[in-house]
């Protein structure tokens, strides 16, 4: 196959292979890495054709653009003999075209006087079209990869632009820019990644269960999801101000979103309101009905889970408010209770593994360690949580100073993949010390969903059939 | 809230996820709003599989709706026959492929998108629990002593 250089944004190292996998997956191209470092924004990959490579970065975040992959040497005389190599291949369609060439030095600076000698030193192609800077019919590019502190680059290469990545988003979607944002809110960069490792796209429900100020729904909505989010504060969901509201919805309007959007609610996924796939005709096979899963839980237990009171305004529905159930206020606290983190990931694996559809995507962010100690001493990893319906498709690290979280992302498996074995043995597992019994419950209710097909509702069903 | 939703949601108590009756909630002094969105018959065509039908029929005879028929409508009947026509896919690329939405896909759209309800409650058919829809959004967390 041929080969294709891509041109890397230098940052979130460890994302960047998976979401070139992950959109390859949405794609259906067949990818392979012929050349990835973390240390190096340049890629280098085998693809089946141009247009199947203008596909694949069309909407990448992490990457700049690809480039068909013209040459490649470890100094100029290497670079230019490749260059000869593949001229029959390469050179003939291009000849008349406008044309321009650049150069692109990573960790190098080159005084244009070098730039211009380096760039004349290809002047040996027969190029015959005139110069044009900008939107010329052939663009080529020299990039330099110099190791840090290097004077001569490690690695050289030649290629010919063929489309832009859709890294212009992570402008566009800028929190400084939006108007409902909150501490929490995850980046536009690192949602709008998470939303491509959850293949979000046209025709596809996704459903964020700690949507918060709905930074994840505003992403999969970007790249044509439908989107639903819930969160157990209200007050999230409904937004802030009077007469200029700012909320999840005016997030949507602001960028033109507001046909992907379909509902905000207030739930709590321990106690979720959200049905599981129903109906005659249904099995295993089939799963759920969400297509993706994108959530940041709360990382900070204590914070996170703890729901405080809204203050009520008392001008406001003050009579209706007085003739109603106590829950159905508007500043009604809900029932704290402990909930460990790890019961937590474990509930939301379930409910990924019971409301995906098969091939479905659960992409979940996650703290490396958990905050035992709090002055940052008797930290605990957290590992890796599993559900037999899931297969694990990638884990991406972002390190902070003092502490890193991880972004997973699984895929629902479908029934043939599943291994009854693990799925008993989880059924049977004792349960963990959660703080609560229900966690073991919900896993037997996976299994016997699992091996009824997902009929609900159990009770009836089986009893409708005695 | 869309109707669409609705259609999705249940009673929250895990005594009522096991009983029939808790779903579809059931709508009670509710007040429509009808909202404008862009038709996706993509999105339509996705989602129709996985809607309760016999649940949204119900739900629009208890909104005073016009009747939906007995039966979902078949895929086919979502798009004008394409003279073209390829294999039928279940990929959502091949939509293109498609002829024209029908008016069938349109009344769809109409009533899982466009139709909202906008002020009221939905009861538990099982436990009569009844949870507020204030401005478009409905809370579903539970009182204490029904977790
Ligand atoms: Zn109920």
């Amino acid at each position: 196959m041929p080969q294709y250089l891509v041109r890397l944004a230098q940052t979130h190292e460890s994302f960047r292979k998976a979401e070139l996998e992950a959109l390859a997956e949405l794609a259906g191209i067949d990818i392979k890495f012929d050349f990835y470092d973390e240390d190096s924004p340049f890629c280098i990959l085998a693809l089946p054709s141009p247009s199947s490579a203008a596909t694949l970065i069309h909407r990448s975040i992490l990457s700049l653009s690809i480039h068909e992959l013209w040459a490649r040497g470890t100094d100029y005389p290497s670079l230019h003999a490749s260059n000869h190599l593949s001229s029959s291949t390469f050179w003939p369609p291009h000849t008349t075209s406008s044309f321009r060439f650049t150069l692109d030095s990573y960790r190098g600076s080159r005084p244009s006087a070098t730039q211009r000698t380096l760039i004349d030193s290809f002047a040996y192609m027969p190029l015959t079209g005139r110069i044009k800077m900008s939107n010329p019919e052939l663009s080529l590019t020299i990039f330099e990869d110099f190791a840090t502190g290097a004077t001569a680059p490690r690695a050289l290469y030649l290629g010919r632009l063929l489309a832009l990545s859709g890294r212009a988003a992570k402008t566009t979607y800028d929190l400084k820019k939006r108007a409902y944002i909150s501490t929490t809110s995850m980046d536009a960069e690192l949602a709008l990644v998470t939303a491509n490792m959850a293949l979000a796209a046209p025709g596809k429900l996704f459903y964020d269960p700690f949507s918060g100020t709905g930074g994840f729904m505003v992403a999969g909505a970007h790249f044509g999801a439908s989107v639903w989010g819930s969160d157990i504060d209200g007050r999230s969901i409904r937004g802030k101000g009077g007469k200029a509201k700012r909320d999840v919805v005016s997030n949507m309007v602001q960028y033109g979103l507001m046909s992907r959007y379909l509902d905000g609610f207030v739930a709590d996924l321990t106690n979720s309101p959200i049905r599981g796939a129903r109906g005659p005709g249904e099995d295993a096979a089939r799963g759920g009905w969400l297509d993706g899963i994108m959530c940041d839980p709360p990382y900070g237990v204590r914070e996170g889970l703890k729901v405080l009171g809204l203050k009520r305004d008392p001008g406001e529905n003050g009579e209706r408010l007085a003739c109603v159930d106590r829950y159905m206020e508007e500043g009604y606290i809900p029932p704290k209770r402990p909930y460990s983190f790890e019961a937590m990931l474990e509930d939301i694996l379930q409910f990924a593994a019971v409301m995906l559809v098969v091939g479905g995507r659960l992409s979940m962010w996650m703290p490396t360690a958990n905050e035992e100690g709090e002055d940052g001493e008797g930290q605990k990893e957290i590992g890796i949580p599993m559900h037999p319906a899931l297969g694990l498709v990638s884990v991406c690290v972002q390190p902070f100073n003092k502490w890193s979280r991880r972004l997973l992302t699984y895929r629902r498996l479908s029934s043939d993949e599943i291994s009854p074995e693990a799925l008993s043995a989880m059924a049977s597992r004792k349960k963990r010390v959660h703080g609560n019994g229900e966690n073991a419950d919900d896993l037997n209710d996976f299994r016997r969903k699992y091996f009824q097909g997902f009929k609900e509702p159990e009770a009836e069903h089986t009893a409708d059939r005695q | 809230m869309k109707l669409l939703t609705l259609n999705f949601l249940t009673c929250a108590r895990k005594a009522c996820k096991a009983t029939n009756a808790a779903f579809p909630l059931h709508p009670k002094d509710a007040e429509l709003e009808i909202v404008e969105v862009e038709l996706s018959p993509l999105f339509v065509r996705n989602i129709l599989p996985r809607v309760e039908w016999e649940a949204l029929r119900t739900l629009c005879q208890d909104l005073g709706l016009p009747q939906l028929p007995a039966t979902a409508p078949e895929p086919g009947e979502l798009f004008t026959p394409n003279p073209s026509d390829g294999v039928e896919g279940e990929g959502i690329e091949e939509v293109g492929e498609e002829g024209e939405p029908t008016q069938t896909l349109k009344d769809l759209h109409h009533v899982l998108l466009e139709t909202t309800i906008r002020e009221g409650k939905l009861v538990c058919g099982s436990c009569g629990h009844e949870y507020a829809v204030k401005e478009g959004i409905a809370n579903f967390l539970l009182p204490s002593h029904l977790v």
